[in-house]
């Protein structure tokens, strides 16, 4: 334990506990506590994700099928807790969903892992359309549409906490994170978590040192599943409700965005994205009703140009510093950031302006001005805004170009 | 019985060669360039949205006809400035790219035309609509017909494209051995930017047709987007007989299951488990799961024959 | 590849700082309702439109003066039609100080909210909130689920199943009945009261067919109007919606199959443009309402409505519950949910359509019904198709009640 924990620095630890720690002291209102607890399971689910996608290479479109299950033999176990025959706390349902995650990502991880590579993402396509149709299919064991309803509050009281508060859910959410986060980076540290970089990397190499990479890649997945699940039961906790639309394509889809976006070259870029992401999720719907659109713009253009994520950003700026160089590129980075503003509020003016016009809403304002799509003034803004972007951009570009130049002439 | 037969084969025949033409372009773009285009089944919406948008100006014909063209311009744009980006960063960014923009042409889909469903299928005209025959007081429509015609006619048309010319002998050439067509003095992104336009067109124009014949919305992309890939997996990857296989048994296998009524305590029942009447598992038949078939197939063949009905590439 | 630390995780806490805002204060004299409903992604239209008729009901009757100082006012809160979302947005709305939540899409949804509000009036007695339905029809919410806390205006899909058997009564050619649904509980709850109802009303009627497939996963329903026209039914009942429903009427128009098709969904937002000149003859929908009712009170009404919003009145569900809670504000002389709701219970009003009845013993509203066809012809068309609904039946509120199974449970 301490030997893995110095091996990353206590420090960033210390931190990372630290910032938990903070979160329910500034969740001053119970809509901060309710997103930061949204927030918090889907932390943990984008980090079991990135065990696949950014550490094992498996890019996965059916990953929310383990938190569903997982989310199911949790909120299963609150009920017999509630039915008085589980002598369980109810503080620890998110084993009983990592429990229940293991069990599924080990028998359907079988076929799954059976390919490699883009036959392994639509393997797991086919499974995650295949087990959500089938749980809408037995509504006796799913609960059907409505799903399955427990009580949180039913359990014994642990130390006179009864979870009938959000704060104090939102603290034991908080503190799972710690753990699960803590586990999942000790599974890096692990044979086995150093085996699934190399099946990433090379698996014809990994072949060769005697590893089936088949295996490597089942073991893998099964304990990305179990992680998966475990957030599930986390899930069980703060609803108290699961439903079988909670296993299907649509959730698989949004953990895929939240990871990536958060970057995945990173251990830490998913807590980035799945914080971000779900409070985009919860709050940006009360400002625009295009925001889908919006989440996927930004997903494709990270794709593009940012394949590293905000996380990729984050460490850009920490090998500066740790370089010295902060002074020298941080004109080229105001540049970029200017341009980017200028290209996104040009985009968005405009995309703004058709969507209100289309579904007759009321137009967009800016500063008391209305922007209407059939009139000049928000077009003229928003061409002018995109010009000024793209200027930037080409002006960076050319500095860039010079400088290399430069370099090779000095060469 | 007979009729049942007989109905079954030509929907199912009507349903498989739909996804083919889906299907064929998807695999010729991943043979050629090793990606899974996962928004080709946006590309499939956006022929039916243009075909569409096209024939309330100028007539169904002309929109069923432009919209391909329009499509694969689309997807030459698409490859030339986006794709080619991402290729360089390897498959996982390839695939992920497809992906956003899938999501991505749903929403400017929503956009343009709005989340209701668009009455493509009134611009058909009246007398495609009218029965060709009448058989066993079924109604079969001359346009149903025409589907099944013009996707044989597809498949002709590009296995001599691929078969008799020269581009079609570059584009085999470029598929095993890219750099040597390269070296060659054949321009190879142009090519590829022409197979991932041709393969859109492809989509574009088995949307025409499809968004006419079924409902044409925001989410029928979404909808059938899997069932493609289940296709193209089963069929093996890149392999167009095996695409052209796979999209008929699926067809065939799904419109057949709807006809046969057997349920799982039946075949338990011929083994001696009585089932009848208890839970859930019982009462399900061949009809109910229909529609999910394709997945079970899909999962099937992968843990008895990894590679697919035909395949001859790994990944 | 070097991992870097989990400790750059502060980037998050801004994005958490971001979020925590503080709660309004509730005025006294403003009554805030949220309308938690899709108002993004593909079920927008639908979320929109009953937002829309919120919106009008509450200018209305903010502009009429007869709430006195009272004033409604809509939040209007996006849930993407997920159960998971709608708890998030619940409590959004509690803490802009929203003390009545209405809602309608997916029965899945509304299960979610009556186990939260539940929750929340039992922790945070402080700040109750009551619940009202206008559109989610799952028999259960008024049964086993049934809350004092929940209170349904639109007729729930056995007592919709109870018109269409009526209906058949009243039909004696028909003979031979079959059933299509989707393989998800209300398909199924459909399915079973549908063989339930005419056993017991019509024993002489066949059922030759119980059709259940996935949820929108089929893409053509040629086989299964082959398979319904070579049962020879007379008839078809279903309970599917959206594409299912569209893509079902297309393929019997396109098979030449015009039977009656009894549906729930018919004439919902969308749908009947979605299956244009197919549904011709062929849709009967069971609703409250539709535009070809002779009324001067309600063509006034949908006239306002459709010069407002520019799209159909559709939900008349939504006038008669704004207008009672309206009434049970008044008569109870506050604006507290808990009163509220006792005030509402037993509560009656009468409308244009007729009289309708909020039951104490389950808190589902009577109310009357109709029984009408897509057909050519009728002076108001619905979404530019040319068609209209023409009434082929009425129902009296009475006739549709159903037995229940609620125990309801009051506070005190």
């Amino acid at each position: 334990m301490t030997r893995f924990l110095t091996s990353a620095g206590l420090l960033p630890w210390l931190f990372f506990l630290a910032v938990l720690a903070v979160v329910p002291m500034i969740a001053g209102s119970s809509t901060a506590v309710t997103v930061a607890s949204a927030a918090a399971v889907n932390v943990v689910f984008a980090l079991s994700y990135n065990m696949l996608l950014g550490r094992g290479g498996m890019l996965s479109f059916g990953h929310a099928v383990y938190f569903g299950l997982g989310g199911y033999a949790a909120i299963y176990a609150l009920r017999a807790i509630e039915a008085g025959w589980l002598p369980l706390p109810v503080a620890a349902l998110p084993l009983v969903g990592f429990a229940g995650g293991l069990l599924a990502g080990a028998v359907l991880g079988w076929p799954t892992c059976r390919r490699a590579g883009t036959p392994f993402a639509m393997l797991s396509l086919g499974v995650g359309e295949l087990i959500a149709a089938i749980a809408l299919m037995f509504s006796g064991l799913f609960g059907g549409e409505e799903g399955i309803a427990g009580d949180r509050t039913a359990g014994p009281a642990l130390f006179g906490v009864t979870f009938g508060q959000g704060q104090e859910v939102l603290i034991l959410l908080l503190g799972w994170i710690f753990l699960a986060t803590l586990a999942m980076w000790a599974f890096t540290r692990t044979p086995l978590g150093q085996m699934s970089l190399a099946i990433r990397d090379n698996p014809d190499r990994v072949a060769f040192v005697g590893y089936d990479p088949q295996r490597v890649r089942h073991r893998v997945f099964t304990v990305a599943a179990g992680f998966g699940g475990l957030a599930g039961g986390m899930a069980a906790i703060n609803y108290e409700i699961i439903t079988p639309d909670m296993l299907g394509l649509g959730p698989s889809g949004h953990v895929l965005v939240m990871t990536f976006i958060g970057g995945i070259g990173t251990f830490y870029g998913p807590i980035i994205g799945a914080a971000l992401i779900t409070t985009m999720q919860s709050l940006l719907p009360d400002y625009t009703t295009g925001w889908q659109f919006y989440l996927g713009a930004l997903f494709v253009l990270m794709v593009m140009f940012q394949p590293r994520g905000v996380s990729g950003l984050v460490e850009t700026v920490r090998q500066a510093i740790a370089d010295g160089e902060v002074r020298e590129r941080l004109p080229r980075w105001i540049r970029t950031v200017l341009a980017a503003v200028c290209l996104a509020g040009g985009g968005s003016i405009a995309f703004e302006m058709i969507l209100r016009w289309r579904e007759a809403e009321e137009p967009l304002e800016l500063a008391g001005i209305p922007l209407m799509a059939d009139g000049a003034t928000g077009w003229v803004l928003a061409a002018t805004l995109a010009v000024a972007g793209l200027a930037l951009l080409r002006l960076k570009a050319r500095r860039v170009a010079g400088g290399r130049l430069a370099e090779e002439v000095a060469r | 019985m007979l009729e049942v037969i007989l109905f079954s084969t030509l929907n199912g025949l009507l349903y498989g060669l739909l996804l083919f033409m889906l299907s064929a372009g998807l695999s010729l773009i991943f043979s050629m360039m090793g990606v899974l285009n996962f928004a080709h089944a946006s590309f499939y919406m956006l022929g039916a949205y243009v075909a569409f948008a096209i024939g309330v100006h100028a007539g169904f014909w002309t929109g069923l006809f432009l919209a391909p063209v329009v499509v694969g311009l689309i997807g030459c744009l698409v490859e030339r400035f986006g794709l080619r980006h991402s290729h360089e960063l390897g498959h996982v960014s390839e695939l992920l790219f497809t992906f956003g923009l899938a999501l991505l042409i749903e929403e400017v889909v929503k956009l343009i035309w709005g989340t209701q469903p668009v009455p493509y299928g009134d611009l058909v005209p009246a007398g495609l609509k009218a029965p060709l025959f009448t058989l066993f007081g079924i109604a079969y429509p001359g346009f149903k017909i025409l589907v099944i015609g013009a996707a044989l006619l597809l498949l002709v048309v590009l296995w001599g494209l691929l078969k008799k010319t020269r581009a079609g002998l570059m584009v085999q050439a470029a598929l095993t051995h890219p750099e040597m067509v390269g070296h060659l003095g054949h321009n190879v992104p142009a090519l590829f930017m022409g197979v991932f336009g041709l393969g859109c067109a492809m989509a574009a124009f088995a949307g025409a047709f499809g968004g006419a014949l079924l409902v044409t919305e925001p989410g029928m992309a979404t909808a059938l987007g899997p069932i493609v890939f289940v296709v193209v997996v089963v069929g093996g990857m890149g392999s167009l007989p095996g695409a052209f296989l796979a999209s008929l048994l699926i067809g065939l296998l799904q419109t057949f299951a709807i006809a046969v009524e057997v349920s799982v305590s039946d075949v338990l029942a011929v083994l001696g488990i009585d089932l009848s009447g208890s839970s859930d598992v019982g009462r399900i038949t061949l009809a109910q799961i229909a529609p999910i078939l394709p997945f079970l197939l899909l999962v099937g063949i992968m843990i008895v024959h990894p590679k697919g009905l035909m395949g001859v590439r790994e990944s | 590849m070097k991992c870097a630390l989990p400790g750059r995780a502060w980037l998050a806490a801004p994005v958490l700082a971001a979020t925590l805002m503080t709660a309004l204060p509730a005025w006294a004299e403003t009554v805030k309702i949220a309308f938690i409903d899709p108002l993004s992604g593909s079920m927008a239209n639908i979320g929109n439109l009953g937002y829309d008729h919120f919106r009008f009901m509450a200018d209305r009757l903010n502009a009429s003066g007869q709430m006195g100082d009272v004033k409604f006012e809509m939040i209007g809160l996006d849930n993407q039609t997920n159960p998971k979302e709608s708890l998030v947005q619940l409590q959004k709305a509690i803490d802009q100080g929203a003390t009545y939540v209405v809602q309608g899409n997916g029965s899945s949804v509304a299960s979610a909210l009556i186990e939260a509000i539940e929750k929340n009036n039992r922790r945070n007695p402080d700040h109750k909130v009551l619940f009202l339905n206008y559109a989610a029809v799952d028999p259960v919410l008024t049964n086993d689920k049934c809350s004092f806390w929940h209170f349904r205006f639109d007729t729930d899909s056995d007592m919709k199943m109870a018109i269409m058997t009526d209906y058949l009564v009243k039909q004696p050619d028909i003979k031979k009945v079959y059933i299509i649904g989707q393989d998800y509980s209300f398909g199924k709850a459909v399915s079973e009261s549908a063989r339930r109802m005419l056993k017991e009303k019509r024993p002489d009627i066949e059922i030759v067919g119980d059709e259940l497939h996935p949820l929108g996963k089929v893409k053509d329903f040629s086989p299964y109007i082959a398979k319904m026209k070579a049962s020879g039914a007379q008839a078809v009942i279903t309970g599917n919606w959206g594409n299912d429903m569209t893509l079902l009427v297309k393929a019997a128009a396109d098979a030449g199959y015009s039977v009656p098709f009894l549906t729930y969904y018919g004439g919902v937002a969308g749908a009947p443009a979605a299956i244009g000149k197919a549904g011709q003859d062929i849709v009967l929908q069971v609703s409250e309402y539709h535009n070809n009712i002779p009324d001067a009170e309600l063509e006034a009404l949908a006239a306002d409505y459709k010069k407002q919003f520019n799209e159909d009145l559709y939900y008349y569900r939504v006038v008669t519950l704004m207008d009672m809670l309206a009434q049970a504000m008044k008569t109870s002389g506050s604006t507290d949910p808990e009163k509220v709701a006792l005030a509402l219970e037993g509560a009656s009003e009468a409308t244009p359509l007729g009289d309708v009845v909020m039951l104490p013993e389950n808190h589902q509203l009577l109310q009357p019904m109709f029984v009408s066809i897509m057909t050519a012809g009728m002076p108001f068309d619905v979404e530019g198709t040319g068609l209209g609904f023409r009434t082929l039946m009425e129902i009296a509120p009475e006739a549709t009640r159903q037995p229940t199974t609620c125990q309801m449970k009051r506070p005190g």
